[in-house]
């Protein structure tokens, strides 16, 4: 059971960051690493998709905007519809990621390498467009006043003060079911499946494998985290704005999973914990979507196993 | 003829103006090794894909184990109890040997993302199982020492006998073998011509693209002959080699 030590460390590492913070009165930190951990949802999703089946994706960020307007919709404008239950927002908009996804994969994964990348930039742009144009996602101004959610045993998703170590909590727990998920996926016969569609797609179509509905119900599969991701930070932080669906966002999210180390969920947890946060706090400044360009493109040449791979390459020279 | 595992009738496929199968018709019985040999272009490669369901045929038909397999996609093909290697291997590089194996046995085992997000409790007993037959499949090949290896770090010759295990582990009715000895050098080659020998003994039904004679001669029950896509022979080993026709064509011609 050696690969689940990355799930209860990351169980661990969270407690251990609150009791710390806590201790030190720096509790104010659990905002950012809240959000971070949201945004890294999405980052776990997209290694699942490119680090094990293969396939490319920019436009991760239309996937995070879909889940977060639809429930941002659901608990304002639409809020009298849902009155009975109000939590019903958060399904919705989970669903809607999923079909959203579903549609868009059907024609999209026939495409390959290069093709499929641009196909998914351009869905990031529709997506994008869409938001700043249509006057009940708020175009430019976006949504703001989305109210918390209240869940089950007294759990509040929602960006209160008094709320914010149960909300660290929320947060972490999901994306540690979503590394436990993750790694299940991968130690069973779907993640061979995939990593064979990876490795080369005839060969997996001859032994049996029906790769397009693999490599769709995958693109599912990490839309759906990034949904998750979207719908819950939309609570916490009571609003959402345009910038969601940016492609910088989608170029974000890729250089984080290229960063982790591309098949590596724990890697991209990490390191997406790491910089979102950073980001987050603002230590980037006005470089912020540079820095993270730049990443990427660092990656690429010098370290296409990711940092961990280019520590341990360190270590052994 | 009745009792035939695969019937392939009146097949025709063009690529753009050309007629790479052209009017090919045969049959194979169960239990046998049978080759399909031809100078170099003449429609092996392709008749293979067609079988394997690469792609479909223009026209003609193709029938299985009493299915129509005509016009199914690879994966069903494979479902069907067909199975098959590359005439370059193309193995999994990036997984071990023995997951490259596993995933020969896909159609085999039945779990799916469901189950594959909740954890071993739902897959652990199948796991188990399709790991303990992939394991005696490298067993049965003598290369169980390869398991843990990086399929993409191992000499040519082993990734041969690596992507026959992984075909193998489908446990086909009828096993597709795309030049197996191509590549190899002449140990190699008597090594894989043992290793098909011992598929067949286990009731494995082999048909074998092939341009090394040796192995050809040596294995195959029964041998088909294409130049230019059409069939220009069909019979034992030994009447082929007595037939002038494809000895002008193929090995007259070929020095082979």
């Amino acid at each position: 059971m050696r690969r689940y030590a990355p799930v209860v460390l990351l169980a661990a590492a969270v407690i251990a960051a609150q009791l710390i913070l806590s201790f030190l009165k720096l509790e104010f930190l659990l905002t950012q690493l809240t959000m971070s951990a949201y945004y890294t949802l999405v980052a776990l999703g997209l290694c699942l998709l490119m680090g094990y089946a293969g396939q490319v994706s920019l436009g991760h960020a239309g996937f995070f905007a879909i889940g977060g307007y639809t429930t941002a919709v659901l608990s304002t404008a639409g809020a009298a519809a849902l009155s009975f239950a109000p939590w019903l927002s958060l399904p919705a908009a989970v669903a809607a990621t999923a079909v959203v996804a579903l549609v868009i994969g059907v024609p999209v994964l026939r495409l390959r390498g290069h093709y499929l990348a641009m196909a998914t930039l351009a869905f990031g742009f529709i997506v994008s467009r869409v938001i700043l144009a249509t006057a009940v996602f708020g175009q430019a101004d976006g949504i703001s006043d989305v109210p918390g959610i209240r869940l089950f045993a007294g759990l509040v998703l929602s960006g209160k003060r008094t709320l914010r170590v149960q909300n660290y909590y929320i947060a972490w727990a999901l994306v540690t079911l979503g590394l436990l998920f993750a790694v299940n996926l991968i130690g069973s016969r779907v993640g061979r499946a995939l990593r064979a569609i990876h490795g080369n797609e005839e060969a997996a179509a001859a032994m049996g494998i029906d790769v397009g509905r693999f490599k769709l119900a995958v693109f599912v599969l990490s839309a759906v985290y990034a949904g998750v991701g979207g719908a819950c930070l939309v609570h916490f932080n009571a609003g959402i704005g345009p910038g969601e669906a940016g492609v910088m966002k989608s170029v974000r999210y890729l250089a984080l999973v290229a960063a982790g180390g591309m098949g590596s969920p724990w890697g991209t947890v990490a390191v997406s914990a790491g910089l979102t946060f950073l980001s987050l706090r603002g230590a980037f400044g006005l470089y912020d979507d540079a820095v993270f360009g730049a990443l990427l493109v660092g990656i690429m040449l010098f370290a296409p196993e990711g940092l961990f791979g280019l520590v341990a390459r360190g270590r052994r020279t | 003829m009745t009792g035939a595992l695969l019937e392939v009738r009146d097949l025709h496929h063009w690529f753009g103006g050309l007629h790479v199968i052209d009017d090919v018709s045969f049959t194979c019985r169960p239990g046998i090794v049978k080759g399909i040999i031809g100078p170099n272009g003449a429609g092996k490669t392709t008749l293979f894909n067609l079988v394997a369901g690469s792609f479909p045929p223009v026209s003609g038909r193709i029938s299985f184990d009493g299915r129509v397999l005509t016009g199914l996609p690879p994966h069903l093909v494979a479902a069907c109890g067909i199975s098959r290697t590359f005439q370059a291997t193309r193995l999994f590089p990036r997984m071990t040997v023995l997951e490259n194996v596993m995933v020969g046995m896909h159609a085999r085992a039945r779990h799916g993302f469901l189950a594959g997000l909740a954890g071993p409790l739902f897959t652990r007993s199948e796991e188990a199982r399709v790991r303990e037959a992939c394991t005696r499949v490298l067993d049965h090949l003598g290369i169980a020492q390869l398991a843990g290896r990086g399929a993409g770090d191992l000499p040519f010759g082993r990734q041969r006998v690596v992507e026959l295990a992984r075909a193998l582990a489908a446990q086909p009715k009828l096993l597709l073998l795309d030049e197996p000895a191509c590549g190899l050098n002449p140990r190699e080659t008597e090594e894989m011509s043992a290793l098909i020998d011992s598929i067949r003994a286990r009731g494995t039904t082999v048909l074998v693209v092939e341009h090394d004679m040796s192995l050809v001669m040596g294995i195959c029950d029964e041998v088909l002959v294409l130049s230019y896509g059409r069939m220009i022979a069909e019979g034992t080993p030994r009447e082929i080699q007595g037939n002038a026709e494809v000895v002008s064509v193929y090995l007259g011609a070929d020095d082979a």
